[in-house]
């Protein structure tokens, strides 16, 4: 025998599908933040695990890209590994774990700390769509509400954090306003990240396999994460730089170190920690050697 | 535009459930700060009625014209009489947002029972772009104050409130925006009778203060005589008798009003 016995479609997705995802984005980077529907196809990994992203990545890519996949921040979890290993195999596409050499990224939950570039995809995968899905259950009356930019509601959530907390206590899917017309869901990126949306030089791309839409924001768009005029939005902060590479403004996560409550505090982005640390390790041995 | 002016108007109208009519053929006119009650046994149309109104029921026949200025129109400051049929949904909405309130005869159904009693009343605003928090929250809480809601409970869903407070909690945020038209559905139906007492007074003296248009619909005589500057008596899905609220009540002209006014225990 010679050959493998199952031959793929580049990318995984026929050629049809491809382009239905194509038209629909299409559609969602000409009317920035709007929830395309699309019949949403299944993809070899349940729904829940990044489908949609699944599905824009593979009908945007192309054997010339070079593909990142990141969960959580991280190159080498399982989903980011299996992500990447799934695209070199259907289209003989690249992959990297630098953020400046990928052409397209897709991501969970970040945006990489490395500035992106005009020549850079990012592709969201989206949980949850409707940024007013949990305030108002009917789809009918959500999509309603986009179509007539009645916006009030979203306020209402804002609105109970204060009055409960004190302050606005969402810090991951932050409701945005793109391009002064659409709310939207910026999937649950935490809001240390909202700032990075606004006029970025990169084309985003979200897609909602379960939920079966997609939606846009093309390069130099206005993102604003909304607020009242009295409490208006901060994004997270930390105190204290990465205790692996020392960075600082950079978005941290807590690991436990042991069973005695041990913490520390480490870069999110395992990309920016590795060559943060590498060139700072190499500035030390110019600096013994000189 | 002048007071000669009606603010609703409402000529013929009937909505049918399948071949048989709710409601046939209702025509009056409502006038700016006036109190028009709809009583009648159930099964009578009046919320059929009302639900018509409201833009709720679909219109079969006849015309309902109210007094707005058409948005989008040049130098259009000026009202008119408009039907209703012939406004956009978005312009519907809008008046929805800054012209009329409706209160349900369950709080439940006109409250968001999981957000607080201040985002509930606060939330009109917001739709109506108020961005400023310490503002809304001013304003929530003048409104929580004038229906005797105490301030310390209004970080409290309503789901940890009476049915009387949920009420008043409901009023206020119907309330809030400064409507100018109020559709009430048998709002003091659901509580105790010393509570139903002292929720019609506050409604009473906000109508007046306000110089609200309502039209509240009712079984209960008493609250018509009580709130009401003129009634509908409404049986089988038509007005049989219809005039100043002590004439209907206090001289029934109508077979069928005299029995429901009889009905009334005396004290």
């Amino acid at each position: 025998m010679s050959g493998p016995r199952i031959v793929y479609n580049e990318g995984y997705l026929d050629e049809q599908t491809k382009r239905v995802v194509r038209r629909a984005l299409l559609k969602g980077v000409a009317i920035p933040g709007f929830q395309v529907p699309f019949a949403s196809r299944e993809v070899p990994m349940p729904r829940g695990w990044g489908t949609g992203g699944v599905q824009l990545t593979a009908s945007v890519i192309g054997p010339a890209d070079t593909l990142k996949v990141i969960d959580q921040g991280a190159d080498d979890t399982t989903n980011a590994v299996s992500i990447r290993a799934f695209f070199e195999k259907v289209a003989g596409a690249a992959s990297t774990t630098r953020t400046d050499h990928a052409t397209i990224i897709q991501t969970r939950h970040r945006i990489p700390e490395t500035p992106l570039t005009e020549k850079q995809i990012v592709v969201y995968q989206v949980p949850i769509p409707e940024p007013l899905r949990f305030l108002e259950p009917r789809e009918t009356e959500t999509r309603r509400l986009h179509a007539l930019e009645e916006y009030g509601l979203m306020y209402v959530k804002l609105y109970e954090d204060i009055a409960k907390y004190g302050h606005i206590a969402k810090t991951y899917d932050y409701p945005v306003l793109v391009n002064g017309r659409y709310v939207m869901a910026p999937s649950p990126i935490p809001s240390f990240d909202n700032p990075k949306m606004h006029q970025s030089p990169a084309l985003q791309l979200f897609g909602a396999g379960r939920e079966k839409r997609i939606y846009a924001i093309p390069p130099y768009t206005d993102v604003e994460s909304l607020g009242f005029d009295d409490f208006p939005f901060e994004p997270q902060r930390f105190d204290q730089p990465c205790e692996i590479c020392e960075s600082t403004e950079v978005y941290l996560d807590e690991v436990l170190i042991d069973d005695h409550g041990g913490v520390m505090f480490v870069c999110s982005d395992t990309d920016h920690c590795e060559r943060t640390l590498t060139a700072r390790e190499h500035d030390h041995i110019t600096e013994v050697n000189a | 535009m002048n007071d000669e002016t009606p603010l609703l108007s409402v000529t013929g109208a009937s909505h049918r459930y399948g071949d048989r009519y709710g409601c046939r053929d209702v025509s009056f006119d409502l006038w700016p700060g006036e109190v028009l009650a709809v009583v009648g046994e159930s099964g009578s149309g009046k919320t059929t009625l009302l639900g018509m109104l409201a833009q709720r029921l679909a219109l079969d026949e006849g015309s309902i014209r109210y007094r707005t200025a058409r948005q989008n129109v040049a130098g259009g400051a000026r009202e008119d009489l408009l039907d209703l049929s012939t406004l956009s949904e978005r312009e519907v909405r809008r008046l929805w947002r800054t012209d009329w309130g409706f209160v349900h005869q369950n709080a439940a159904d006109g409250l968001r029972m999981h957000v607080s009693a201040g985002g509930n009343v606060g939330e009109p605003l917001m739709a109506n772009g108020w961005r400023h928090f310490g503002q809304i929250r001013a304003e929530a809480e003048e409104w929580l104050r004038r229906v005797e809601i105490p301030t310390d409970r209004m970080d409290d869903a309503p789901t940890l409130f009476s049915g009387g407070m949920r009420q008043r909690v409901q009023v206020a945020r119907n309330l809030v925006f400064g409507p100018r038209l109020v559709f009430m559905d048998e709002p003091t139906s659901g509580l105790d009778v010393s509570v139903q007492a002292r929720l019609l007074d506050l409604i009473r003296s906000l109508v007046s203060e306000l110089g609200l248009a309502v039209v509240i619909v009712t079984h209960d005589l008493a609250v018509a005589r009580l709130i009401s500057h003129r009634t509908l008596v409404m049986k089988d899905g038509a007005v049989i008798e219809s005039g100043l609220t002590d004439r209907v009540l206090d001289d029934p002209q109508a077979a069928y009003t005299q029995l429901l006014v009889s009905s009334i225990l005396q004290g």
